[in-house]
């Protein structure tokens, strides 16, 4: 999301910058990625049944840390963020 | 219609102290705020958490900054509109008249927007035909139950509105209960009651299902609902309700005649003034070469929009720049003894 945001990337909004409190840059995880990335913690899928059209892929990318594991991950945004 | 030298629109940090610094120069103004509390994102996104960067406080939450920010308010006399949305603009001869959802009307030649992201509005559902039936079959907030009595309603959402709602519903209407998993994140007590209903028959239960498409001709006859395993259900329904929470939206500020760059609106860094004269914006909402979402840019941001506002408010006056700690004049605003 700290990517996304500081090299203008449209599509992912992050109203709330980055503090899991408003569902603005949710992305969906390619299949391949979605097991390999840290696990959801308490409260993203509460936060994620407020995103625009989730489905089992969903993430929020501010709660995804990038390392190197990481290089090559594949993200798709949905149509709209709200 | 209530006249004021400058209208803030917004009662987050840089709203409050905005208000400050039009007071010590000797304007008066009022503030509105769609929330119904003082405070903005500070409050309502995250009042526990603590702020590190406000200069000359090493800490403090969200909460206490603006306990802080209303206390440095306190000599001063400022009316706060609060629950009321801005929705109306119009230049007047020298003024713009401003109107609230609630029919407020203000008339004043400055209108400082301190807006944030925006105002808090309702999620809404996905399909873009639920437009047409929003307010008349689809609502995101209940206004009047009596309405549902004796029909079929479909709840979605997974908080403590949905549960609430299904469970107070379930008692006179029809009620089918839709969420997009398994797990409900509200109260474990009203989720064991909606599992009482459910065994009762009062209520249906559909979960991993999402609204896929709504179906009629002006009244909303059905609704088609789509499980994660790509099953198809036709629901028949009278209304449809949503709780999915708040988002921060632009709002109506999108129709006003001010350039936007994405979520925010475009200012000069001398008076922060809009492409519109008399509209400033301060904050987070506004945007410059290199801005800075810090609430000590807003303050910066709302100390000179203040002194902006002067000359349209006092076009007859000279504004003269003094010193909290040498001026009289303002330590009579402030109600302070001078030395």
């Amino acid at each position: 999301m700290e990517g996304a945001i500081q090299n203008n990337i449209p599509g992912i909004d992050a109203d709330c910058g980055g503090s899991m409190a408003c569902a603005t840059c949710h992305v969906y995880v390619k299949e391949e990625w979605f097991n390999r990335i840290p696990k959801k913690e308490d409260g993203e899928e509460d936060m994620l049944d407020m995103a625009f059209e989730p489905n089992k892929f969903s993430r929020l990318s501010c709660q995804i840390t990038v390392t190197d594991d990481l290089d090559g991950l594949i993200v798709q945004l949905p149509s709209k963020q709200a | 219609m209530i006249k004021t030298d400058a209208l803030i629109i917004g009662a987050g940090p840089t709203g409050l102290f905005t208000a400050h610094q039009l007071k010590l120069i000797g304007l008066d103004c009022e503030i509105v705020d769609n929330l119904d509390k003082i405070g903005g994102q500070c409050i309502e996104l995250y009042p526990d958490k603590p702020i590190y960067d406000i200069p000359a406080i090493p800490e403090c939450t969200g909460e206490e900054l603006t306990n802080n920010l209303i206390n440095q308010l306190k000599p001063f006399d400022i009316k706060f509109h609060l629950s009321e949305r801005v929705d109306e603009v119009k230049k007047i001869n020298e003024n713009w008249e401003v109107k609230t959802n609630k029919g407020t009307i203000f008339l004043t030649p400055n209108i400082i927007i301190a807006g944030g992201v925006g105002s808090f509005e309702p999620r809404k559902f996905a399909p873009k035909e639920c437009q047409k039936y929003e307010d008349k079959s689809i609502f995101y907030s209940i206004k009047d139950k009596t309405i549902f009595s004796g029909k079929t309603v479909s709840i979605f959402g997974g908080g403590d509105s949905a549960l609430d709602w299904a469970v107070e519903l379930s008692s006179n209407s029809k009620v089918n209960l839709v969420h997009r998993r398994d797990e409900f994140r509200g109260a474990k007590s009203t989720l064991d009651k909606v599992y009482e209903l459910e065994k009762a028959g009062k209520i249906n239960l559909f979960t991993k299902y999402q609204l896929k498409a709504v179906k009629g001709n002006g009244n909303l006859k059905s609704i088609d609902i789509l499980h994660d395993n790509k099953d198809l259900k036709t629901l028949e329904t009278d209304f449809v309700l949503g709780f999915f929470g708040l988002i921060m939206q632009l709002g109506p500020i999108a129709n006003w005649g001010l350039n936007i760059d994405k979520k925010t609106i475009t200012v000069d860094t001398e008076k922060f003034e809009t492409n519109q004269k008399g509209i400033y914006a301060v904050g987070d909402i506004c945007s410059y070469p290199g801005k800075l979402k810090l609430i000590l840019s807003g303050f910066h941001e709302g100390a000179l929009a203040a002194r902006a506002c002067f000359k349209l408010a006092r076009p007859n006056e000279k504004y003269r720049f003094e010193f909290t700690t040498s001026s009289k004049t303002i330590k009579n605003r402030l109600g302070v003894k001078g030395d």
